[in-house]
């Protein structure tokens, strides 16, 4: 068995790993990494439980080889909260109830994080072509989007306290 | 699942991706997003002994038009296609075809490369390519070749392409003054492979008659193909819904589908007939806005 030796930036900490050639991705950072926030769902590509993403684009993490990985940076749903603070978004899920029984959860956050960096003011049809490619069994959807719309609200808005609280700074 | 063993081959120009495929002949499989591969891996429907990994190798994704044709690179994704401007203001058709290949996910790792050397009977690309009468481009060591896209896709997930080749670029012709396309595509849910895809290109002259029309189906036979005897009803002909629906007609005759769980046979070849008929209405508009 030959292996090969990747070195993977995961939510910002460097990782070496002797992997096999055939490791998925998902294994590498559930078994080798224990970060068990990222869900095995479908394991066929359909079911986007398993998103993350590779150099700042959404990726299916059960269909990519970890040896794809190599060089990358990977940031997973432990990569979200900022220590106890949330992120807008599982704040957003939090507070409208986007989830039920959650195993869709952290991929769906991860999609919709790539969603709103793409698009930050989504209408309600382009938050559901973009989490098209994430399946949820339980919710129907309707909290997710009402989540997703959240979120984009109170990252606009922090981005303006940002803005307004620099702007005094620039001038001065 | 589990993958079964393979080596892996990380080269880091075209050369050395060339020379291995030619040590390892019939054992290795190209390596891009993965997004088609991976899952056939997974599924033991493809064990190669062999996969080399095409990521390091540089200039095989651009997107240029030249005076006669819009050449994309092969490790093009879905979604850089999409967004490419050249893209969204001139091809329309690739364009919509873009949009509604698998799911956002997908169309940001997989490249029209590798959704066309894996040639699935329902993928989306194949009928696009059929219909504007696309080639192919293959680079082996002894050279270039280019493939006819009509020639090209063989049987279910079987090419023109030779175990010693690399699948670098397609050319799509230059969109000429007059011409017009649009890519319809019926799926039992969202992101799912098309029961049926149609993709039409018209093209109008000064009269507003059909010069020539390009016709081709995904999801109803072996292979994405050209109804042929629809490019024949429409040549000649003034656009209107009566010659379409002949032309939807005689492509659901030219399908040959099979049942299964998107629908029967019966069923399946009136989608194809209707989706004829959606699609030339389409590209109609659109050649007549590009007179």
């Amino acid at each position: 068995m030959t292996t090969q030796h990747i070195t993977v930036t995961v939510n910002g900490e460097a990782h070496e790993a002797d992997v096999e050639a055939r490791l998925l991705l998902v294994h590498l950072l559930r078994d080798d990494l224990g970060l068990t926030g990222t869900h095995v769902g479908c394991d066929t590509s359909n079911c986007g439980a398993c998103t993350v993403h590779i150099d700042g684009e959404s990726a299916k993490s059960c269909t990519m080889f970890a040896v794809q990985a190599d060089g990358r940076e990977i940031k997973t749903i432990e990569g979200m909260a900022d220590g106890a603070i949330l992120h807008p978004l599982q704040q957003a899920f939090w507070d409208q109830h986007g989830l039920q029984c959650g195993f869709c959860t952290p991929g769906m956050i991860m999609q919709a994080a790539w969603l709103l960096a793409d698009n930050p003011d989504p209408s309600e049809e382009e938050i559901r072509w973009g989490i098209s490619g994430n399946l949820c069994r339980c919710t129907g959807y309707v909290n997710i989007v009402k989540a997703i719309q959240q979120a984009a609200g109170d990252m606009a808005a922090a981005a303006d306290v940002q803005t307004a609280g620099a702007a005094p700074v620039a001038a001065g | 699942m589990i993958p079964g063993q393979f080596e892996y081959a990380r080269p880091a120009n075209l050369d050395e991706v060339l020379r291995i495929l030619k040590d390892r002949e019939g054992e290795a499989k190209l390596l891009s997003g993965g997004y088609s591969l991976i899952p056939f891996i997974k599924l033991r429907l493809a064990q190669p002994a062999l996969l080399v990994d095409l990521r390091d190798v540089t200039g095989l994704a651009d997107i240029a038009e030249t005076d006669d044709h819009l050449s994309i690179g092969a490790k093009a994704t879905h979604r850089r296609i999409h967004e490419a401007p050249i893209v969204r203001d001139r091809y329309p058709l690739l364009h919509d075809v873009t949009a509604l290949i698998g799911d956002p996910q997908v169309r940001n790792w997989g490249t029209i490369g590798g959704s066309v050397a894996h040639a699935d009977p329902a993928s989306d690309w194949p009928a696009v390519l059929i219909a504007t009468n696309a080639t192919i481009v293959c680079r082996s060591q002894t050279g270039e070749r280019t493939i006819a896209a009509r020639d090209f896709f063989v049987d279910t997930f079987q090419t023109a392409i030779e175990p010693t080749e690399v699948l670098t670029e397609i050319r799509v012709p230059r969109r000429p003054r007059g011409a017009g396309g649009a890519y319809e595509k019926l799926e039992r849910k969202v992101g799912d492979f098309a029961t049926v895809g149609v993709a039409a290109v018209v093209r109008l002259d000064p009269d507003g008659r059909i010069t020539t029309a390009g016709v081709a189906l995904t999801g109803v036979a072996e292979t994405p193909f050209a109804s042929t005897d629809a490019e024949a009803i429409l040549a000649g002909q003034a656009p209107s819904d009566e010659i379409f629906r002949q032309a939807g007609a005689a492509a659901g005759a030219q399908s040959r589908p099979a049942g299964d769980v998107r629908g029967p046979v019966e069923y399946k070849r009136a989608m194809a007939a209707e989706l004829t008929l959606r699609a030339l209405r389409r590209a109609t508009e659109r050649a007549l806005a590009n007179a």
